[in-house]
Parts: C-alpha cells; structure tokens; sequence
C-alpha cells in the first residue's frame, strides 16, 4: 500500500463496486495460492461471497438511513434552538429576510436587463450601428449611408433601418406609438408574424404599397383578436392601411418599447441630395452572420466608411469621416442604465454582506451561552465534525427561514422598484420573480447560511470542548469576543462604504440641481399637442395652434403660454440642423456645425423665462409674410462672432439651398438635451417661417400663477374646444422633467439612502450587542474596579473607549474601502469628486454619533452595577 | 442526547457482535474488508465465518458513525482497496462495547451455570 487514491468525483455506488471486486479478487487469489484450480477457487469464492448485488442493496441502505436519520435529528435539535430564543430568531430572522428580500428584489430587477439574453434568437449577433459625430457623439444615421453599407457590407446577414412613428387610428380616434421600419426589420430581429406575413422587400419603395403589421395587444384589443383581420383595412392619419400581418404575443421590439404598428419606411432609394434621405433621423440595427465577430464587423465597417466609393457619393454631413459605431444591441439598450444598476447591484450585496455578519455575531453570542451543552454533548460521544454539522444545520434553518420571508419582501421590493425605476430602464416588462430570480435566492440563502453557521461552527470547533465543560459558560468568552469585535469593526465599514456611497450621490445630485437650466422651471406645465389627418394643410395647422393658444391664454391662472417644436430637457430633442453663416470671421461652411431648431411662437421666452441678451425677441409681426428672422443662442453668438455684434448677420438652416435669415436677436443659453451636458447652440425662428415643413406636433408651454400641475385638464379642455380630435400628449410639469432626467441618479440614491441607513442600523445594533454582551461579562470585573475604587465615570469611560474603539477601526477600514469602491460610481456622479472630503468626513461623523449612541445604553448599565451585589454572587 | 437509532434496538445482540469484532480487529491496524473477515476467521479458530452480507453493511454504518473511517489505497497487487481505520471515538465505542459484552457474556455464563456459582459461594 503506497498512497492515497481518491478521486473526489467518484461516487459512492462506484467505491462501492471496486471494494467488492477486491474482495472477490483477494478471496481467489488466496484460493490459488492454497493450490485450488482458478476456476474452481472462483466459484468457491463466489459461493462464499454470496449473492453480490444483494450484498450491494444492504450496504447502501447504510447510507441513505443515516444520513437522512442524522440531518432530521440536526433539524429537530436546530428547531428547538431556534425556539427557546424567540428574541434571537426574530431578529435574525428578520435581519436575513430583508437582506435577502432585497438582494433578489435587485436581482430580478437586473437579471433581464444586464444578464438575460434578449428574447430574440441569437440575440448576441444583434447589432445597433451608429455614426459618429465631430466630437465622438453618437449620431442617428442616414438614409444614404444605410443604402452604402447594405451594398458594401459583408458581415450581415440582413439590416435595417426605422424611425419613431406616431399615427392616429380613427374609429375611435386613439394614438398609437409605431415605426416606420425597413422590410428587413423583423428578419434582422429573427422574428416572424404570428398571424399573416412578413414585409416584402416590394413594399419598401418610395410610393409602395400601404401595408402594415400590428401588435398581439392591439390585435386582441381593437378587433378582439379576430383573424379575419388580415387583409383589411385600418386608418391610421387618415390613411387607409392594409393589414397583412399580427406579431406575435410574446414578441417584445426592444428598439420601441411600446410600438404597436410597423409599416414600411419607403424612403427614396435614388438618394435626391435635399430629401430627408439625407437625414440624420434614422436607426440602424443589424444581424450578423454566423462566425461574424463584432470586432470583423467594426473593422469592415470602417473601412467603409473610410474609403468612399465613387458610386455612393457621401454629401459632407454624411460623410461618414468620423468612423461608424458598432455595438450590441444589449449594450445599446444598457449602457445608459447599466452603472447605475450595477452600483445598485453591488450596494444590495455589501447590504446582504452585513446583514450576515450581523446574524453571525448574534450566532457567536448564542454559542457562549451554550459552550456548556455542547461541551456536554462532545463529552457524551458526539464527534467535532458532527457538533460542526449540527451548528451548521441550524444556521442553514434560519437561512432557510429567512429566504421564505425574503421572497414575500422581494414581492414587494420589485413593485417598489418598478414605481421607483427611472423611465429610461428597458425591459421593465421583463421583471418579474421567475424561475431564475427563485434559483438566485435559494443559492444566496444556501450561502448565507452555509456563512452565518461557518464561524460559529469553526468556533465551537476550535476551542476545547473540555474546559467548556468544567468552567461556568462566560468566562471562558475571551476568544470569542475578539472574533465579534473583528465583525464589529467589518460591520461598521460596509456600512461606512455604502454610506460614502450615498453621501457622494447625494452631493451630486444637490450639484445637479443647483445647475441654471437658463429658464424658470417652477410653476410652467408643458405638453405636446399634435395634428394629425389629412384636413391640416399648413394654413389649417396653423390656426388650429393660433387658436389653441388663445383658448389657453383665457384661462384664469395662466399668466403666459407659448408653443415650439422642441422642449428643452423633455428628453427628444432630435431636431438639429447645420447652420451656415453667411460670413463669420470663424468659419468655413463646411466645419458649420448643428444646432438645434426651434420653431417657437412669439411669448415662447417670455413664458419660458429665457432672458434676451441683445437686440429683439420675436412679435406678432413676424409672420409669414414679413422677413425672415431667427435668434440665436448666446453660445453660437460667441462661438461664430466672437465679440463682434451678430444682429443683422443672415444665416441658413438646413440645405445649403434654403433660404437666409437674419439675426434680430441673441438670448440666453438653455440646457436643451440634459442638465448635464453642456451642448446649447440653438437657433429660434418663428413657427410660420419655417421654410421646410409646417411643424405638426408642438409643445404647449404654460406659465402659471398658481400649481401648474392643476392647470392640466382646463388646458387639456381649452386645446379641445378648438378640436377635439387632436391629441394632447405628455402633459408634465418642468419640474416632472427635470426630475425624470436626473431619474437614474435619483434612483441609485434613493436605494443607496435606504441600503446605507439599513447599514447604518445593523452596525448600530451590533456595537451595541457586543457591548452589552462584553458589559454582562465583565460584571465582576466591573464590580472588583469599583470596589478597588474606580469611579463611575472611569467605568463610563471603559466602556465607551471599547465601543469607540471599535467604530474607529471600522471608519478606518470602511474608508479604505469606500476610496477603492468610490470608482465603481464616478459615471454616476457629477460635479463632486469621488474622494469628495465633505461625503467622507460627513459620513464618519455620522457613524460615529451614532455609534455614540449604541454605546450609550451598555456603558450606563455597567455604571451602574453594585459591586457589593455582584461580588457576593459569585 | 440523541435516541439510539431505531435499527440498534431491532437486532441488538448480532449487530452489536460483529460490530465490536469488527473494531477489535482493527485495534492492530489499518485493514480492507477482505482482510477483516479472514482475521476473524482465523482469531476466532475457524469458527466464526462473517457474512459479507453483514460485514459490509456494518462496515459503512460504523463509517457513518465516524467509529472507523476509510480511505482508498493500491495494494501490492496494484489493485485499489478500501482500507479502514479506528477513529478516536471508535476506540471508545470499542472499550464500551467489550465491557457490555464481557458484562453480557458473564451473565449469561452465571444464568447457564447457576449451580456451579452458588457452590463456589
């Protein structure tokens, strides 16, 4: 016999086989040894082995029973544990239940957007493609660069291009959210219709046919999910559309969340250079073909756009110069959502992480007071690793426990973060506690109990049952005091760590929000107001605004009101155009960048708040008919004429054929697309002059006397009394605006506050448990002080000097943590640092006092302890 | 304290023999199954045969009780055996088991021969 042989990974059934064979193998051996013939040495072998497979059945059924007698008598004893300390289960209970009802809430929250695969097939090849602007903005893409890569590529299997498409559905009039979409959209998805057929390339050409796909809701909804609905026809702005196919129900279009109907884009495939087949207005998804990494893809795609081609000639502002911007399309969806998720994610583990540890100390102290009964138990037979297995069962009882209880707290934890979750978050359809949300938190209570048992168990381990056994159960705590204190001290630098957090967060979003957005938010209601039909030719739209605006301005409260094209921080802002000057001592034409364009009425910055720098706002005079004039914003104003005066200089928007205006007026900077980025330039013209298209939908801006908020149904009203036929969408305040932008800050901080005040809980009762277990310990030790004549003032001060101790450790080490961990946050602060000295000292302090306060109670008690009382006790 | 297993109590006396042969033999060493049933054979005067039918049952249950425990080794025959060894608390369940057992065995001796003990008095 030379080593050990044992593979882990054997199982029993098959040690089991070789042990038995050996045996037969030795018992023939020795036969032959003897002299016996090998055939007759096996059979008599055989004969004396007996029957081997029922050998077999007997020796298993050793295994099975007492494996299953010994885990129901661990769970019979861990149960009665748990029962004589009702105190002690409650609290753990409750502690493990929340941490693990928060953590799964987070994770079912998290899992469909960041880990879940999209619900498409092979949705890993499934790819957003970009171009990219001058400073490495993201830019919607063209038209005729689409109809470049479709011919030039070869690393996809199909393409497309859509763009957003909000058609009224008469009969009852409702408005649908819908794409316009290339009739490749769906194959590139890989999805097909339920019901009916896909697009036919036929159809996407320039005056084809009016087909259109609806969704499973509409379907069910408006004609009750009857199948005779293909082929007929729906009205959709006052079209009629025929209706060639149904997704499916279970078909989720992640690039519009909430689209109903699909039609093909029909754009013209000739490229004319002034049509909006030139314009940056379109999205574009792709698939790639099998084996096609995104990396050949990004390359192929740049070397496209880097090399020009003579037969798809590129106007400058598509030249593509920039390079293309490739990108799945689970990043393209995430990418905005996913720091924020992630710090969320990581914030509810450390929450997790502090909770066990908590439970772990209650553990400890609970072992102390039962040193005696399993030194007992060792004494009568037990073995270590059975006492080990015994803790072990119990702590996986309260883990078990406390996942029960944690599923009901992630049931209301995901509805609580469904209200809380920022617009922004996709897929919120997607969350829900399924399957895998229940595999995630069976794990991390298996986890957590497996780890709140472990150092109890090596504890009891440890130590020498003996003297446990000999000596009465508290003074032999030393050991295990210390090792309470260490998770003292982790305890209270997690939570230093998240409350960094947070404090950092908060400071941000005070930075945020002390930002000048460059107008009045408060009291101003906005919302949009849309034509629609073919009725509304550009002189019917227009008095149809007029009026509208009129009806608005009549109603009592309502101090000013005004229309535009585009709202600033309404989150779409994606009108913008090149602006050329007609002479600026900056620039070349061709370097002329975008800015955006407001098609506002006169009143629009009376009633926003916007101040006028220079020379005049917009009148009643400008109409249709009168000059052409535009303002512009103050950054432009700088950026193209320095300090030279601007007012008087003419200027063109869009195509290089349009029409001149002229500056009569510069005004302040807005933020137009996000408090944060800083991006200004506009350019305003009034609403009648716009030489391009009569604008069709406008925002409704109304500054109020009183709540703004109250004034919506009365505007809502006045708008209808005009027509009642158009919609009135997204009614707001601006300061519902300016929160939903902030929303994914807001929402890390809001459960950065509640996860670090819990942090800060937990730590509190876990200084003061160990302290008053310390304190009940030290009662004779007290006592003898106060007798040797210690003053109740030095006893205070013992006690708090432990518990300050302690917390002065943890602030030291949680700092050190909350430095490195700080980074994991930076995209989601602005305008602090991530060593921010304010959050940091702001938070120790915090911790401290409350600390302060944990040590309060224990160290009054053990002031107040009778050494004469004690002393005799014992 | 932990109620004896059920299994104990049904077949007492058979059980219980083999079990405190089984730990006896294995008082002078490390030894495989085969070699434990020869060892009992020939201690015994070629009188006890030992079932494997019984001994490996017995053999895995005192491993579940952490009496014995086992580990895997290659014999000089190359083949790999299943060794057993005394635990620590096998050595106790062994002086207690001998000691109910020359207890059991006395009694049983003075209820066989009651008149040889009384005589003797």
């Amino acid at each position: 016999m030379r080593f050990r042989l044992r593979s882990p990974r054997r199982s029993h059934e098959e040690e089991l086989d070789t042990e038995l064979r050996t045996h037969l193998e030795m018992a023939v051996r020795e036969r032959v040894e003897r002299g016996e013939r090998p055939e007759e040495a096996e059979a008599a072998a055989r004969r004396e082995f007996g029957n081997v497979v029922l050998v077999k059945e007997v020796t298993r059924e050793m295994w099975g029973w007492m494996w299953l007698e010994h885990l129901l008598q661990d769970i019979r004893y861990g149960w009665r544990f748990l029962r004589r300390g009702p105190g002690f289960t409650f609290v753990a209970v409750l502690t493990l239940a929340l941490g693990i009802g928060a953590s799964t809430a987070i994770f079912s929250a998290v899992n469909p957007i960041l880990f879940e695969s999209l619900p498409y097939p092979h949705a890993e090849r499934v790819m957003m493609i970009w171009d990219f602007g001058p400073e490495g903005a993201r830019l919607h893409t063209t038209f005729g660069n689409y109809r470049e890569l479709l011919e030039r590529s070869r690393s996809f299997e199909a393409m497309a291009v859509m763009r957003p498409w909000q058609p009224t559905m008469t009969g009852p009039a409702e408005r649908l959210e819908g794409q316009r979409v290339s009739a490749s959209y769906f194959r590139v998805l890989g999805v097909v219709p339920a019901l009916g057929r896909d697009f036919d390339p036929s159809e996407d050409e320039v005056n084809g046919p009016k087909v259109a796909i609806i969704g499973e809701g509409l379907w069910r909804r408006r004609f009750g999910g009857d199948g005779a609905i293909l082929g007929q026809q729906i009205r959709l702005d006052d079209n009629p559309y025929t209706v060639i196919g149904v997704m499916p129900a279970a078909f989720e279009d992640l690039l519009a969340p909430s689209a109903q109907v699909w039609t093909p884009l029909q754009y013209d495939k000739s490229l004319p250079p002034q049509g909006r087949e030139w314009g940056h207005h379109l999205r574009m998804v792709g698939r790639l073909r099998q084996g096609v990494e995104i990396e050949q893809a990004r390359q192929e795609l740049n070397t496209i756009a880097r090399i020009p081609v003579m037969e798809f000639s590129r106007p400058p502002h598509a030249s593509l110069a920039n390079g293309l911007m490739i990108r799945s399309l689970q990043d393209d969806m995430t990418s905005g959502v996913r720091p924020a998720l992630l710090a969320v994610l990581g914030a509810v583990l450390l929450v997790l992480l502090i909770a066990c540890v908590n439970v772990t100390n209650l553990l400890l102290a609970r072992g102390a007071q039962r040193r005696g009964e399993f030194a007992m138990r060792a004494a009568l037979g037990a073995t270590r690793a059975r006492l080990v297995r015994q803790l072990l069962t119990e702590s996986l009882l309260l883990g078990v426990i406390g996942g029960v209880l944690g599923m009901i707290v992630a049931a209301f934890g995901v509805s609580a973060l469904l209200a809380l979750s920022p617009p922004g978050l996709p897929r919120v359809g997607a969350i829900s506690v399924d399957a895998t949300v229940f595999a995630f938190a069976f794990a991390i209570t298996t986890l957590v109990g497996l780890l709140v048992g472990l150092i109890p168990a090596l504890h009891i381990s440890r130590t020498d049952l003996q003297t446990g056994l000999k000596q009465s159960s508290r003074s032999t705590a030393g050991g295990h005091q210390l090792t309470r204190r260490t998770l003292v001290v982790a305890e209270v630098a997690l939570a230093l760590v998240l409350l960094v957090s947070a404090g950092l967060l908060l400071r941000s979003m005070q930075r945020l929000f002390a930002i000048d957005p460059g107008f009045e938010t408060q009291h101003l209601l906005t919302m949009q107001v849309q034509t629609s039909g073919k009725r509304f030719d550009a002189a019917t739209t227009h008095r149809f605004f007029a009026q509208s605006l009129e009806n608005v301005r009549q109603i009592p409260g309502v101090s000013a009101a005004a229309l535009t094209s585009q709202l600033p921080l309404s989150g779409e802002l994606e009108d913008g155009y090149g602006v050329h000057f007609e002479s600026s001592p900056t620039g070349n034409p061709e370097a002329d960048q975008g800015a955006l364009r407001y098609a506002v009425s006169p009143g629009y910055f009376e009633t926003m708040g916007i101040p006028l720098r220079r020379g005049r706002l917009l009148n009643t005079y400008d109409t249709a008919d009168a000059p052409l004039v535009v303002l512009i914003s103050e950054s432009l104003a700088k950026s193209k004429f320095l300090d030279q005066d601007p007012i008087g200089q003419r200027l063109q928007i869009g195509p290089s054929n349009g029409p001149l205006y002229t500056i009569v007026g510069v005004v302040g900077n807005v933020k137009q697309t996000s408090l944060v980025l800083s991006q200004s330039d506009a350019v305003y013209i009034p609403t009648q002059q716009w030489h391009l298209f009569a604008d069709k939908a406008l925002w409704l801006v109304v500054r109020a006397r009183v709540d703004a908020a109250s004034l919506a149904p009365a505007v809502r009203q006045a708008i209808w009394s005009v027509d009642k036929d158009q919609p009135v969408v997204r009614v707001a305040t601006m300061d519902d605006l300016l929160a939903a932008s902030a929303a994914e800050r807001r929402f890390a901080l809001t459960l950065f506050e509640a996860f670090g005040l819990v942090a800060l809980m937990l730590a509190a009762t876990g200084i003061y448990g160990v302290l008053s277990g310390s304190v009940t310990e030290r009662t004779r030790e007290i006592g003898v002080r106060l007798a040797l004549g210690a003053t109740r003032s030095q006893i205070l001060a013992l006690v708090f000097r432990q518990g300050m101790r302690m917390t002065a450790l943890g602030v030291l080490v949680g700092l050190v943590g909350a430095v490195l961990s700080s980074q994991a946050l930076t995209r989601l602060l602005y305008g602090v640092s991530r060593l921010d000295p304010i959050a940091y000292l702001g938070v120790s302090a915090l911790l401290v006092c409350v600390s302060l306060i944990a040590c309060w109670v224990p160290a009054w008690r053990a002031a107040r302890v009778d050494p004469s009382i004690t002393l005799r006790s014992e | 304290m932990p109620k004896k297993t059920p299994y104990r109590n049904k077949i007492e006396l058979l059980q219980g023999t083999l079990d405190l042969l089984i730990l006896q033999t294995l008082q002078w060493g490390p030894q495989h199954g085969y070699g434990i049933s020869q060892a009992i054979r020939i201690n015994s005067g070629e009188v006890l045969q030992v079932d494997t039918g019984s001994l490996y049952p017995a053999l895995h249950r005192l491993e579940r009780q952490e009496a014995i425990t086992s580990e895997w080794k290659i014999s000089e025959n190359n083949q790999q055996v299943k060794v057993y060894r005394l635990t620590a608390s096998g050595k106790k369940q062994l002086a207690s088991e001998r000691s109910r057992w020359e207890q059991l065995s006395a009694a049983i001796a003075r209820a066989l021969n009651p008149q040889s003990e009384e005589s003797e008095a």
